[in-house]
């Protein structure tokens, strides 16, 4: 009798997180619950201007108070070639200030001292003298004639522009440009927002002079690749280094970077001799570490009358800030920008890209997705929605007739990617139908009637998930594969490591259920740790959703390798040859005669006690997985809402989610991935946005000015799920982690921008803010661009 | 984030509490629900040398009202405690629209009405309402009690005349003059948010027509604005739309809003004038319903 799959908590089994058992307890173990004996404490000086010249620190009366144990500056740094470090996109990023503060935040010094607030009180004590120079906020400043030029550290820069780039058949839109019957042009501004994780960056650094050992706790999403960075960076034996990063109170890309602190614990913790924790606040941390987005578009699309869309043209405007540190793993300047459009049969299309240096925070993170296809898919569907207005189409027809077809896979897309599976129109359908889109605009219809504005928002989208292939994707030369280690005890119990780290994704949960699917052995059997290099597999972390393509993906090939090996076993212990072995979940039986027949459990224990001749002891082994593809799951979200003509403010109504991610593993856990993405979409159409003022002020540097929504305005998701296994994928399963995030904020924009309709506005940037949507109905016209902001 | 170093002392009466401020000459702060006062001393704007913590005094956590009809507020009562009084609504109608808008669930079970009216943020809730109920404050110090106008007590952002040594014990809202009727709305971007515009419309009716009327305005001045022109022009009127219209445009002209990532001035403007006529709409619609 083969095991009932769903009772062991194998693939499908909606399994309680084991992992919530230690947080709801507050047993969890973050950062700042880890103690060492000797611990002291650094606080960090920041710039409170957004560009000025040093003349001088003062660190003197600092060094007087009493506990201060060591004050650091860009000088000390400097002497030990430490001043600078390399950033994920080549370029440098200043470790604490030496010749410029760049970005308001910026590092300027640090203080070590017995406890917190005397380090505090060390950095107020330290005396700047600043050269303040002109800031510059966006894009067009940067390039401006005569726009002062912030990177004078490095040779050979002349300008504020990052790089120029394009991808694309530029030849191939120009022609189908010509033959278009309409061409619609939209710009809009993805604003700047913050991944903002509850938990805040943090290390722990403790460098023991006796082992020569250097042991960092660090708040990591990728610790096996900041153990290189530091080899490299510190020039230190890498054996000799181990990362730990404990339970992540969120990441959402914040954590993937290298961070001024981290290098500064460590210098203090190599210099004193002694561990040295910083924990950043939560200012330091809106203010200073790895934002996302920050982009403006300049769109356009050929369509031809009957409604199919002939080719797009793409410009976009990337800030990056003071230094180009953008955490992104491809090969391409802006992410995978081109991504865009990669529903809809497109024949072509051509995407050119400039990036600036600006007086913000460095960063450019991939907040919840895989880098920049947020904002590719957010400006994609606002297109849509524009395109589909200028022909006069209804929204869902159009995206119907443009959508990729079942039987078009695998398809190429108009920038080259490869999608290779999806059921894109029934998704459409299942929404529509699930909102009841034909009765919802006979409401709209008669609320008009009425004065009152209700409006319908629909956002279609496939995204690639799950860097990389190796062939394409790298950090700093490292190739994107992933890993898993499993180690099966002889009481058929396992461990099982990879080398992604989880922050709330639920690792410890479903990876226990892909070994379960595997080989049978029941989920509660398993358990999985993550995150400390001296014990977990070489893996290059989690962030871009590329946990479950592709350490998933290699939990299933490890899993796969124990059961060939347990087969062999099984034919020794049944006394028949391998090729009359028989799988069922959990159990290995004689072709023919199934009831004679070995448990993987027994298995386990023969692994040790009553292997056949020859075969090596033990039941281990571990998998290197490199992907073939990128996966592609699809989603169409759909919001209705009612907008408030006399204030701007609107409610959400509904809204639907349809989401296929493949094999779903465990729904429980999905269907949360999908929530919480809708809800951090919500919150950037709505709320949220980091912005800053003309003298490069950041305003969004404290929870009263950044909001996360709560509980009380998130509106209610009803989802649905159509299930298209991934060819390529294992057991199929294709991603979820932030396709609402990347999806989703079109869909409200939408809603809204379809609900003030009558005023002839084509956009309005997010956040819509109620005097945003105010000012777009009363004035007529668009609320475009994050203009800075004027405080009288 | 680290506050500064500071001492704190725990007063268990309230005569305790007016000695330790004396004696601290000007550098100690009063802690009540700590709401406003804690994260400011965690972001160092404020750094006071001593901490009097008044949560130790017993007797300050009520709301009643007199036989008269004033009603009273402790230096205790919490936002929470007037937001769960189910007989306050009838009473004190503009109190109880405020209650679950100020802030979060939260910060209402420790915040005080008091504190936040001592505090004179101007983007304070309730000292908008209680401006618009003619409230005062019962401040007392090593002389005496004294009796301040919220009107009058605030006179800056973030500033007011009580000395360093008084202690507001209560706040009180006289005894109306026929039926109370009111509201306060409140523009915010999500729940726990200052208000990017509030509006406290407080009315007293008698025989139909409008005895006493006060409007306070939220978030749109230096300070909590107290919109006296436009509340005079609903007295004597029966609150119909041309009487609250009036009222809307001079209220908006009372404001003095800045143009911010909020929102521009106008904007603000325009929503003082669209909440002062809907919680006038709302006031004449109850009046309706209970005629
Ligand atoms: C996240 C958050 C959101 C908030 N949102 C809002 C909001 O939307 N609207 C709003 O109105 N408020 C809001 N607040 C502030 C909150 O309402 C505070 O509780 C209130 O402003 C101050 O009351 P308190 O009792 O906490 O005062 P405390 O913080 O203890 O004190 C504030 C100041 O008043 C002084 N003080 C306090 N009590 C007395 C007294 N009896 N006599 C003399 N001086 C005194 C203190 O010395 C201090 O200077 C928010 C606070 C937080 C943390």
């Amino acid at each position: 009798m083969a095991l009932d799959e769903i009772k062991i908590g194998g693939l499908g089994a909606s399994r309680r997180r084991v992992e919530d058992n230690r947080f709801i307890r507050g047993k969890g173990n973050y950062i700042d619950d880890i103690a060492l004996p000797g611990m002291l404490h650094m606080e960090i000086l920041r710039s409170p201007l957004a560009h000025a010249r040093i003349r001088s620190i003062d660190v003197s009366a600092a060094w007087a108070i009493p506990g201060v144990r060591m004050v650091l500056t860009g000088d000390m740094l400097a002497a030990r070639n430490l001043a600078w470090m390399p950033t994920l996109s080549y370029d440098t990023q200043a470790v604490l200030a030496t010749d410029k503060v760049r970005f308001q935040g910026q590092e300027v010094a640090c203080v070590v001292a017995d406890d917190p607030y005397i380090a505090k009180d060390g950095c107020e004590a330290i005396v700047v003298d600043y050269e303040p120079l002109p800031p510059i906020v966006n894009p067009t400043q940067a390039t401006a004639p005569g726009a002062p030029l912030i990177r004078d550290d490095k040779t050979g820069q002349d300008s504020n522009v990052v790089f120029d780039w394009e991808v694309g058949d530029r030849e191939g839109t120009d022609r189908a440009f010509a033959q278009a019957d309409v061409v619609s042009a939209i710009e809009m501004h993805y604003p700047r927002s913050h991944p903002s994780p509850i938990e805040t960056c943090g290390s722990i650094a403790d460098f023991n002079r006796a082992t020569s050992k250097l042991t960092v706790y660090m708040t990591t999403q990728a610790p096996h690749i900041i153990r290189a960075a530091v080899a490299l960076v510190a020039e230190l034996p890498e054996h000799m280094i181990r990362i730990v990063s404990p339970d992540l109170g969120g990441g959402f890309g914040n954590k993937v970077p290298v961070y001024p602190g981290y290098v500064v614990s460590i210098l203090a913790s190599i210099l004193l001799e002694c561990p040295v924790k910083w924990i950043e606040d939560k200012s330091g941390n809106l203010i200073s570490t790895g934002f996302g987005r920050d982009i403006y578009l300049k769109g356009e699309m050929a369509l031809r009358n009957d409604g199919r869309i002939l080719g797009v043209r793409m410009h976009t405007d990337s800030d990056h800030g003071a230094f180009f540190s953008d955490a992104q793993p491809s090969k391409f300047k802006i992410g995978l920008m081109h991504s865009a459009f990669s529903c809809y049969d497109i024949p072509a299309a051509h995407l050119t890209a400039q990036g600036v240096y600006t007086n913000k925070a460095p960063g450019g993170v991939a907040y919840r997705c895989s880098f920049r296809v947020t904002e590719a898919m957010y400006f994609q569907e606002r297109m849509v929605q524009a395109a589909a207005a200028d022909l006069g189409m209804d929204q869902a027809e159009f995206r119907r007739i443009n959508l990729v077809r079942d039987d078009d896979f695998p398809h190429r897309t108009p920038w080259g990617f490869l999608t290779d599976s999806g059921q894109y129109g029934k998704c459409l359908d299942l929404g529509l139908e699930a909102i009841g889109y034909e009765d919802f605009l006979r409401q709209k219809e008669e609320a008009r009637q009425r004065g009152r504005l209700l409006g319908i928002g629909i956002s279609t989208m496939t995204e690639p998930l799950g860097a990389g292939n190796s062939r394409e994707y790298d950090i700093l030369g490292i190739k994107m594969f992933d890993s898993a280690e499993l180690k099966v005890h002889m009481t058929g119990k396992a461990l099982l490591r990879t080398g992604a780290k989880t922050q709330g994704q639920g690792h410890e949960t479903t990876w226990a259920q892909i070994v379960a699917h595997e080989l049978g052995i029941p989920a509660e059997d398993v358990l999985v740790e993550e995150g400390d290099t001296d014990t977990a597999p070489f893996g290059m972390g989690t962030y871009a959703s590329r946990s479950t393509p592709v350490a998933g993906a290699a939990v299933a090939m490890v899993s796969r390798k124990i059961r060939a090996k347990a087969r062999q076993i099984a034919a020794h212990l049944l006394e028949v040859s391998e090729e009359d072995v028989e799988w069922e979940l959990g159990r290995f039986s004689v072709r023919g005669a199934p009831d004679r027949g070995v448990t993987i459990q027994e298995c386990a224990i023969a692994a040790y006690s009553n292997m056949p001749d020859g075969m090596e002891p033990g039941l281990e082994n571990n998998a290197y997985y490199d992907p073939p593809n990128l996966t592609w799951p699809f989603a169409c979200y759909i919001a209705t809402v009612e907008v408030d003509p006399e204030t701007g403010v609107w409610d959400v109504l509904r809204v639907v989610a349809v989401d296929d991610c493949g094999v779903r593993i465990n729904p429980m856990i999905v269907e949360g991935q999908i929530m919480g993405g809708l809800t951090e979409a919500y919150a950037m159409a709505n709320m949220q946005f980091i912005t800053f003022d003309e003298d490069g002020n950041c305003i969004g540097s404290n929870y009263m000015d950044y909001l996360l929504p709560t509980a009380w305005e998130t509106p209610g998701f009803e989802l649905h799920e159509v299930v298209t296994p991934c060819p390529h994928h294992p057991i199929g399963a294709k991603g979820i982690g932030e396709c609402a995030t990347v999806g989703g904020p079109a869909a409200f924009v939408n809603a809204v921008i379809d609900a003030i309709g009558d005023s002839g506005v084509r956009n309005i940037d997010m956040p819509l803010l109620p005097d945003r949507v105010y000012e777009a109905i009363t004035g007529g016209h668009d609320i475009s661009g994050a203009p800075p902001v004027k405080t009288e | 984030m680290y506050p500064s170093r500071f001492s704190y002392e725990a007063p268990s009466t309230v005569a305790e509490a007016v000695a330790m401020l004396a004696a601290a000459d000007g550098e100690a702060k009063i802690l009540a629900g700590g709401q406003s006062l804690i994260p400011m001393m965690k972001l160092r704007f404020a750094a006071p040398a001593m901490i009097v913590d008044i949560n130790g005094i017993g007797g300050l956590d009520y709301h009643r009202a007199d036989p008269d009809g004033t009603y009273r507020i402790g230096a205790l009562c919490r936002h929470a405690d007037l937001e769960k009084s189910a007989a306050l609504a009838d009473v004190q109608p503009t109190i109880a629209a405020a209650a679950p808008v100020v802030a979060d669930p939260l910060v209402r079970t420790r915040g005080t009405l008091v504190g936040s009216v001592c505090h004179a943020d101007p983007q304070g809730d309730w000292a908008s309402v209680m401006v618009s109920l003619e409230g005062a404050i019962v401040a007392q110090g090593p002389d005496g009690r004294r009796s301040i106008q919220v009107a009058d007590l605030i006179d800056g952002p973030f500033q007011t005349v009580l000395a360093p040594d008084e202690i507001a014990t209560e706040a009180v809202v006289p005894a109306p003059r026929g039926t109370r009727a009111g509201g306060y709305l409140k523009l915010e971007r999500r729940v726990g948010d200052f208000a990017t515009v509030g509006v406290a419309v407080s009315v007293e009716m008698s025989g139909g027509s409008v005895a006493r009327a006060g409007i306070g305005l939220t978030g749109v001045g230096p300070a909590t604005i107290n919109a006296s022109d436009a509340a005079a022009a609903l007295v004597g009127t029966a609150l119909d739309a041309d009487a609250v219209d009036a009222a809307a445009q001079l209220a908006a002209e009372a404001a003095q809003p800045r143009s911010d990532h909020r929102g521009s001035a106008d904007y603000k403007r325009h929503v003082v004038a669209t909440f002062v006529r809907r919680i006038g709409a709302q006031i004449q619609r109850s009046e309706q319903e209970a005629a």
